[in-house]
């Protein structure tokens, strides 16, 4: 659970009460119950392979993958964790093959990466009004798909797990074999690098 | 405490995983510094505003391909094996 209170959470933030009967259902064969978590869940998971890939053809196989390698495995889910997380982390492992694939040389996650100096905060502007009350939600999303486009992969995806997926450090740590700190820093430098990025739109004085 | 210290904690901070006398030592420094103020509110809504967001809605022929695949597989494992 993201610490960020108050704040009300939206309907797909809501775990809901009857996932782990859908779970059970599931595992005993009932597809209808499986159905119903890949409808609760697809939207999600298309923009999580989306955000990670930064390709859609890609991001539609990673989702139809985690999906059917979800099915396949449920018998292995033993319901330590949500099945939300289970289903992120094997999405995950589809998106990051993906990834490889396509962009062999660019991508090592635990890589060292200097997160010293540069991270100090340049372009210190207060934002205007709320940027939920000044934008439409689908142009709103368009800015955010785009900025969060421009971070690097090992900055993204620990931003996408951490802060748009809710995992845990440790789960986020464990989902791409990096160490605590290194999800930490990365974390930190992803958080200042999107505000930063976000002030050209948000900054007061900018459509408000 | 200093403007470096503020960035250097700011995750903790918003996460609420500081000492009481680290975090009130923060907490004073934001009252007199207006930058690092600026920073830590607009990183937090920075933060709020990717958590909020929804996912749009899966294009129709992405929704119909994952259908058609799911169909094909969960039809082939309902012909033999379950999971």
């Amino acid at each position: 659970m993201n610490p960020l209170q108050p704040r009300a959470p939206l309907p797909s933030q809501v775990v809901k009460d009857d996932e782990g009967s859908l779970v059970a259902a599931a595992k005993g064969g009932d597809i209808t119950a499986f159905e119903t978590l890949v409808g609760r869940y697809e939207r999600k998971i298309f923009r999580l392979a989306q955000n990670i890939t930064q390709n859609r053809e890609d991001a539609e196989d990673v989702m139809q993958e985690s999906f059917l390698k979800s099915y396949q495995h449920l018998g292995e889910f033993q319901g330590n964790s949500r099945f939300y997380t289970w289903l992120v982390r094997i999405a995950v492992n589809q998106a990051l093959m993906k990834l490889r694939k396509r962009r062999p040389n660019q991508i090592s996650l635990d890589e060292e990466i200097d997160t010293g100096e540069d991270t100090m905060p340049r372009e210190v502007e207060d934002w205007g009004p709320s940027p939920e009350d000044r934008y439409e939600q689908t142009e709103l999303g368009g800015i955010l798909n785009s900025t969060i486009a421009e971070l690097d992969p090992p900055f993204r995806i620990v931003f996408q797990l951490r802060d748009i997926e809710e995992l845990s450090t440790e789960e986020t740590a464990e989902a791409l074999g990096l160490s605590i700190p290194a999800v930490k820093s990365r974390l930190l430098r992803a958080r200042l690098k999107l505000r930063q990025k976000l002030n050209r739109y948000f900054h007061r004085g900018e459509n408000s | 405490m200093n403007c470096k210290n503020i960035v250097k904690e700011l995750s903790n901070y918003l996460e609420e995983a500081l000492e009481p006398s680290l975090k009130s030592s923060i907490e004073q420094h934001l009252n007199n510094c207006d930058d690092c103020r600026i920073v830590v509110d607009t990183t937090k809504q920075t933060i709020q505003i990717f958590c909020n967001s929804e996912p749009a809605p899966l294009p129709e022929d992405t929704r119909l391909r994952l259908r058609d695949a799911l169909f094909k597989h969960l039809s082939h494992i309902r012909a033999g094996n379950r999971p």
